[in-house]
């Protein structure tokens, strides 16, 4: 029934601008981004709860995540 | 009506001139002997709503009237000696930046701390050539306190007209002296004001160049949003590495003066037409220049005086004019020969250039000069008791 | 005394992305700070902080000396100078003093501003002018290269301490505090909501506001001091190694030692340099 309610996520990732540093990643509550070879990438979008974290630690004004 | 006559030393009668051009800005830190044009500006800024601010230093002080400057204001800054050393950096990011502002140096005596009080002419080479890389240089020597009060004026104008930094480099005597000068009614003398860009915000470069001239420099806070740097920058303001741009962006910045040097050179001549040998000096050497060449022609003797108000650009037409018409040049200044060797470049060997050198911080006398003119051995530090007519050739 | 910053709603909390374009300048990004450094963090909690007071961009003016933070200016839509080593605070108070109604950011980092900034830094501080300066303080000198700053640690590693610091370390809070600035605070690139708020209140107070921002350059210090990566470092430097001023309160003096403090640190009211001119003009004229 839960699974319902929950509200769904877009994440975009800006690859020319992503440097890889893996801060996103790292201090994501719910462990939802990874790194894939030199940039970020989603590992499990339904696991986003869109706290914007990732966003903004994020040095390189790379990510950033959408309510659907 | 009434013109405005006071009786001032050259240091105020600089401040009057600055604030007689519009400057509204001045940023300072105390140094002897330029003390009293600080002193002078705190004193008359707030009467005319001006501002004035005494700095932490010698950098913060010329680094604020750039900042003053962006903000679009007329500023100015004063020093002498080890404070015109500690300013250079900044001198260059002036450059650099082409931000139209004033810096007056009073010289005194060097190298370092050197003779505080005593005047000299030593930094002429240091105001062409202070900061690092090859930077454009505007540099006027006035040679009395009436026309410190006018190169003043001119100086805020140059900068204007060219986006550049201009100094004023005067020494300790006229800085102190006290003569009478006239102060002109509003209007009598062309105060040329900052133009201001006419395009839209986002059709603005600040580095644009139409027709050879750079585009005008916005102030902050009118609409113009742009970037300011001492790196080397694109049209618009934000830096590049493009190595013929770099190229061609030292080339403008130096050629903007060189290519303008009718404009900006201003010199003063006397009897030159039949003149055998010429003083060429400036400052307060040029006053004791002046007086040597009347007494010599007073006496028959062919002496003429070629007097730069401006030093940089050097004046280098007219010392080839003078160097194919006279035997002789002398220049006599309180330096080790600076400005000797530059009219000896393009003196080119056509006549015989000759310098008076004296660095014991008193200025050179007339009779120096006249002996030297006459073909007399001058001491440096020796003020001959009589000038030898009879040594004549 | 201490204050706290006051709440307010941002758009992170109705949980969708916060529009920075309007503050940047287009086709600049991105920038040139290494991967991980905290720089990046700071210019957008300050952009945040910016945009809740609703300043407009031309009423902005920020102004930089020489480092990897003195290149923040070239990213932002404002009225910015990029200036020299160490003189912003002196080019900032000309901009100031010159046009009082425009707002002053000055952004530098440890060295621009302690080293070779340190006499432009305290007599800002002294003379109360209206600005707000951020410190981005990384304990070194990441443009040349990773050489120690001022700020850096007893016993840290830097190409000009290889074998350990031996020089006592600035607190730059405690330097604007005694120098006279009438807003000092602290906060870190880890905690950037919270540095948000801290720089919204440094932004609205009239005065010389100083904040110091510890943010990590896993280039240089990270690499040079044995920090895994920039996580970690952050982690280390940033999360634990520092405590907010309401924790601080709570806790035993036993339990912070060690701890850096976060928050605003001081805060009094005196008045404005600008404002103080004003004053005088006023007295003269009326004369």
């Amino acid at each position: 029934m839960g699974e319902a309610a929950k509200k769904q996520w877009r994440i975009e990732i800006d690859a020319r601008r992503c440097k890889g540093c893996n801060i996103c990643a790292s201090f994501c509550p719910t462990d939802t981004l990874e790194l894939k070879g030199i940039t970020m990438d989603v590992k499990d979008i339904d696991s986003c709860i869109g706290c914007q974290l990732c966003d903004i630690r994020c040095p390189d004004f790379a990510i950033q995540v959408f309510p659907l | 009506m009434s013109k405005k006559k006071i009786f001032v030393q050259g240091n105020e009668a600089c401040i009057q001139g600055a604030l007689y051009a519009g400057c509204r800005f001045y940023a300072g830190y105390p140094i002897t002997p330029s003390t009293e044009v600080m002193e002078q500006m705190a004193a008359n800024l707030p009467k005319v709503g001006g501002k004035f601010i005494q700095m932490e230093d010698e950098i913060g002080s010329i680094a604020a009237i750039v900042g003053a400057v962006a903000a679009g204001e007329k500023a100015m800054t004063g020093t002498s000696g080890p404070g015109f050393s500690l300013k250079q950096e900044i001198m260059g990011y002036a450059a650099m930046a082409e931000i139209p502002m004033v810096v007056v140096n009073v010289m005194r005596a060097g190298p370092s701390t050197g003779y505080p009080t005593g005047p000299s002419q030593a930094d002429v080479m240091q105001a062409k050539w202070g900061s690092h890389g090859d930077s454009p240089s505007v540099v006027l020597v006035p040679s009395s306190v009436q026309e410190l009060f006018y190169e003043t004026i001119r100086a805020f104008n140059l900068a204007e007209k060219y986006r550049t930094p201009v100094v004023i480099l005067f020494d300790e005597v006229i800085g102190h002296m006290r003569e009478a000068i006239t102060i002109p009614e509003p209007g009598e003398v062309e105060v040329i004001e900052r133009a201001k860009p006419d395009c839209a915000p986002e059709d603005y470069k600040p580095y644009e160049v139409k027709d050879g001239k750079v585009a005008p420099l916005a102030a902050f806070g009118t609409g113009y949003r742009y970037h300011i740097t001492g790196l080397y920058h694109a049209e618009d303001g934000f830096p590049t590495a493009d190595q013929q741009y770099i190229h061609d962006t030292n080339m403008r910045l130096v050629n903007k003066i060189e290519d303008n040097k009718a404009d900006i050179c201003e010199n003063e001549e006397l009897f030159l037409e039949d003149a055998e040998t010429v003083v060429f000096a400036y400052g307060v050497s040029a006053k004791s220049a002046k007086f040597a060449v009347k007494e010599l022609r007073a006496a028959g003797i062919k002496a003429g005086l070629l007097r730069p108000k401006t030093i940089w650009p050097f004046p280098s037409d007219a010392v080839e004019k003078i160097s194919k018409t006279a035997k002789k040049i002398i220049v006599p200044e309180m330096n080790l020969g600076q400005i000797h060797g530059e009219v000896e470049r393009y003196a080119a060997g056509r006549c015989e250039v000759q310098g008076i050198f004296r660095v014991d911080t008193e200025p050179i006398h007339p009779k120096q000069i006249m002996n030297a003119v006459l073909g007399v051995p001058v001491e440096p530090t020796v003020i001959p008791d009589v000038v030898d007519f009879t040594a004549r050739g | 005394m201490t204050t706290e910053a006051t709440a307010r709603t941002v758009p992170y909390k109705e949980k969708k992305p916060f529009d920075y374009d309007p503050y940047l300048r287009q086709g600049k990004l991105p920038h040139i700070w290494c991967a991980g450094c905290g720089h990046g963090i700071v210019l957008k909690s300050l952009l945040r902080a910016i945009d809740a007071l609703g300043w407009k961009n031309d009423d902005i003016s920020m102004v930089s000396g020489i480092g990897c933070s003195s290149r923040t200016p070239g990213y932002v839509d404002f009225n910015t100078m990029h200036t020299l080593h160490g003189r912003a605070f002196a080019f900032a108070t000309g901009v100031k003093f010159a046009n009082p109604k425009l707002n002053v950011i000055v952004t530098t980092g440890d060295g621009d501003a302690l080293a070779i900034g340190g006499n432009h830094f305290i007599h800002a501080a002294r003379r109360n002018m209206d600005m707000t300066i951020l410190v981005y303080n990384n304990y070194i000198y990441g443009m040349t290269s990773g050489q120690g700053s001022p700020t850096m640690p007893e016993g840290a590693v830097s190409t000009t301490s290889r074998f350990g610091s031996i020089e006592p370390p600035f607190d730059t809070c405690e330097l604007a505090k005694t120098a006279g600035a009438t807003f000092v605070a602290r906060g870190t690139a880890f905690h950037a909501q919270e540095l948000e708020k801290t720089l919204y209140e440094a932004l609205k107070h009239k005065g010389t506001s100083v904040v110091d921002i510890l943010d990590s350059c896993p280039t240089y210090y990270g690499r040079f001091n044995k920090h895994k990566n920039v996580s970690e470092m952050m982690k280390s430097i940033e999360k634990d190694g520092t405590i907010s001023v309401a924790q601080a309160a709570k806790l035993p003096p036993e339990k912070t030692e060690g701890k850096i403090v976060r928050g605003i640190l001081h805060r009094a009211e005196r008045l404005e340099y600008c404002d103080g001119y004003q004053n005088l003009l006023d007295r003269v004229q009326n004369k």
